[in-house]
């Protein structure tokens, strides 16, 4: 009984309507197609939804913060472009271009987070202007169109894992390596940097009286989020290979994701684990789209309608004083060092 | 009515603010005389156009089949001495839609490949160039201002879109210099020439014709559009529709996969699951690969496929050696813009409508062509139809 009413007490909590949504999709796509739920099908899905997942953990920390993102999209387009060139098909490159794409990866994050810290420009004009410097410059070097090819090395993370498991098939790698990423997001969320992280988004000033340094965990943030978008990109461009749209509007999948998770724009509320969840359930509701035929004009307006409806529910409950403590890391409190 | 197109307007602006980047005439500009002519429920189904085009693919174009930028489908030709002008050094001035598909790039390069052959043998001086980045507003503008510099002694136009250009190209016109239109049309006949391949139509219904004929009837087949409202691609797909309807395959479905590799992926693999999938048609060959990637994931047979002339999926083809066919919208058209400023300019005859062949790449031919174009990216079109000019092949090769 008293497990029933935590769940209830859990359902009402902002942060879990997204594990109530990401549940009604999947009766819904197991409606429409038991198959869904076999281990092969089930595997395939999670693989291809890794990456959004991944771009979400990375996005949360910035948006915890109390910023934006809006380059990750245009940098995980930038990556599977500049991996395809540099690869040009040879087995040999693989390795020192991974390692080139994550030092880019770091490097984006970093001057996104130092011209939003230091020189003070907000952070969706700093990432605006990424996402267009990146977008351009790689139109520029590439002359519009992407040439060169990934190699099978490249290749192995997004579209293979460990074959011939029993029930499921394959295992992906993508599968492993974002359970890998979103256990390594939650331990952080939980460390003395997570917790400075939040309350810079809660409160900046009184997080920074209180001795927390804000700025640079800000900008450690955009650097987990440039990371996050190289380790996308190698997984969307092992997935599907170089196309010239590769990440194009991603940046607005994956805010859209993060919100949907519970996460408040401005910072300072909401779990990275929700923020995971609600990429998943955006990749679900992709896949019940799907199954449902829908037509495609008519997918964008009910995936607004949902994101609206899903948000203002939560800030329903969080408007309502809650009878227990609601948000337990909302009150979070940086530590005095 | 009044406040019916109000509403239609205001739901059109919100539309373009949600759609960023998709360049279409927006919705309040379609219902001018042309399109409300089909109405029929489907707006991109024009019978004669359809008829017309389906014939054209069985006749003899004119001219010599080795410069197939040069020939012409029935051409009517018609006199330019107005517009000769004598000493050559002509300057010609280009407003591009934009190059920001793989497909323009291409033709952009092969363009100005051409270019540099007409300014050697003196025939061109100057050639100005603007690009709109897909941008209306920002096209009429450019050619504003080539009206406005007064001194191009031609001005070549690949329209962004249909209705909002027309103005433009209009203006263009009575600026009293011979205008050359190419890839996308626009509603007014005031060009000298209007230079296309045959069209949307013939490109979908080669690919419909294709799966009827190579698959047994009650087969399944998967249709994989780029994205919805752009004529020449929404015209491949009503040419189809057409075909399907009169086949006895079985459409599983038509999806907007807007060209990425991994959207086109997912829904593919998404459909493997529910169930067989023995037919695959695509209305634009980008990402074609990932679609065949998606059967070889799943374990499933290779389907019958087709694409474009785009050599990753020519490449793919030949080595998986699956039953396929490449239908093609002759990026080679890019040439021809600049050879008929210069015959206009020289005032020799052209077709005032310049259409040119548009063969689709067949088994038969897939081995000829991949060996022409060895040397080239993979995101490259196999008939652009550059090889005989003196930057070949470092030019395409090193974009």
């Amino acid at each position: 009984m008293t497990r029933f009413r935590d769940l209830i007490a859990k359902a009402a909590n902002p942060t879990g309507t997204v594990f109530i949504l990401l549940a009604l999709i999947l009766v819904g796509v197991f409606a429409m197609n038991p198959g869904f739920f076999e281990g092969p099908s089930l595997m395939a899905f999670l693989k291809q939804a890794a990456p959004l997942v991944i771009l979400a953990a990375g996005q949360y920390f910035v948006i915890v913060s109390g910023n934006f993102d809006l380059s990750v999209g245009a940098l995980v387009g930038a990556q599977v472009v500049i991996a395809a060139r540099l690869i040009d098909g040879e087995e040999s490159r693989t390795l020192p271009v991974i390692l080139a794409m994550i030092a880019f990866g770091v490097a984006v994050g970093l001057v996104n987070g130092l011209i939003t810290t230091v020189l003070k420009v907000q952070s969706f004009i700093t990432t605006l202007g990424m996402l267009l410097v990146l977008y351009g410059a790689i139109r520029l070097w590439t002359g519009g169109a992407p040439t060169g090819s990934l190699s099978e090395a490249f290749r192995q993370a997004g579209r293979f894992g460990i074959e011939d498991v029993p029930v499921l098939g394959q295992v992906p790698w993508a599968l492993l390596i974002m359970i890998g990423l979103g256990a390594g997001a939650i331990a952080l969320m939980r460390s003395r940097f997570g917790r400075v992280l939040m309350a810079s988004g809660d409160n900046e000033r009184a997080a920074a009286l209180s001795g927390a340094r804000v700025d640079a965990a800000r900008t450690a943030a955009f650097v987990l989020s440039g990371l996050s978008a190289t380790v996308a990109g190698i997984l969307i461009g092992g997935y599907a290979g170089v196309s010239a749209q590769v990440g194009d509007g991603l940046e607005f999948t994956v805010i859209t994701a993060v919100v949907l998770g519970g996460v408040v724009l401005g910072g300072g509320r909401g779990t990275v684990l929700a923020a995971m969840a609600g990429a998943l359930t955006i990749e679900a509701l992709f896949t019940l789209f799907n199954q449902m035929a829908l037509p495609a004009t008519l997918r964008p307006t009910v995936q607004g309608a949902i994101l609206i409806a899903a948000v203002a529910y939560a800030a329903r409950q969080r408007a309502r004083p809650a009878p227990a403590p609601a948000t337990p890391t909302a009150t979070a409190t940086a530590t005095p060092s | 009515m009044k406040t019916q197109r109000l509403a239609a307007a205001s739901v059109a602006a919100l539309g373009l603010l949600l759609a960023t980047g998709c360049t279409t005439d927006t919705p309040a500009d379609t219902p001018d005389e042309e399109t409300t002519a089909a109405e029929s429920g489907d707006e991109w189904f024009v019978q004669a156009d359809y008829d017309e085009q389906l014939a054209q693919r069985d006749i003899e174009p004119e001219g010599d089949p080795n410069t197939p930028w040069l020939q012409a489908i029935e051409p009517e030709w018609i006199d330019t001495t107005e517009y000769a002008k004598e000493g050559g050094d002509a300057t010609l001035c280009f407003s591009n839609a934009s190059v920001s598909n793989p497909w323009r790039v291409t033709g952009w390069i092969t363009m100005q490949q051409q270019v540099e052959v007409l300014q050697e043998s003196g025939q061109i001086g100057e050639f100005r160039v603007s690009d709109a980045g897909d941008d209306d507003d920002q096209q009429i503008s450019d050619i504003q201002a080539f009206i406005d510099a007064g001194d191009c002694d031609s001005i070549i136009i690949s329209p962004s879109t249909t209705a909002t250009l027309t103005p433009a190209v209009e203006a263009a016109c009575a600026s009293g210099v011979p205008v050359v239109v190419f890839d996308r049309g626009v509603n007014t006949d005031c060009a000298v020439t209007f230079i296309h391949p045959i069209g949307g139509y013939a490109f979908g219904a080669d690919a419909a014709e294709f799966l009827v004929d190579n698959l047994e009837p009650g087969s399944t087949v998967l249709a994989l559009r780029i994205l919805p409202g752009v004529d020449v691609l929404e015209n491949r797909w009503a040419a189809a529709e057409q075909i399907f309807g009169d086949s006895e395959l079985e459409i599983l479905g038509n999806e907007f996969t807007g060209g990425d590799a991994a959207e086109i992926k997912n829904i593919v693999s998404q459909y493997l699951e529910r169930g067989e999938v023995d037919g695959i048609w695509m209305d634009a060959g980008d990402g074609a690969v990932a679609a065949i990637e998606a059967f070889e994931d799943a374990g499933q047979p290779y389907p019958v496929m087709t694409g474009e002339d785009e050599l990753s999926f020519m490449r793919k083809w030949e080595e998986t050696g699956m039953t396929a066919l490449a239908p093609v919208y002759s990026n080679f058209q890019w040439r021809t813009p600049v050879i008929a400023a210069t015959m206009i300019l020289a005032g020799e005859q052209v077709p005032s409508e310049w259409v040119l062949p548009q063969d689709p790449i067949t088994e038969a031919e897939l081995g000829d062509y991949l060996e022409r174009n060895a040397d080239m990216p993979s995101l490259h079109y196999a008939k652009f139809g550059g090889e005989d000019l003196p930057g070949f092949p470092d030019a395409w090769r090193d974009r």
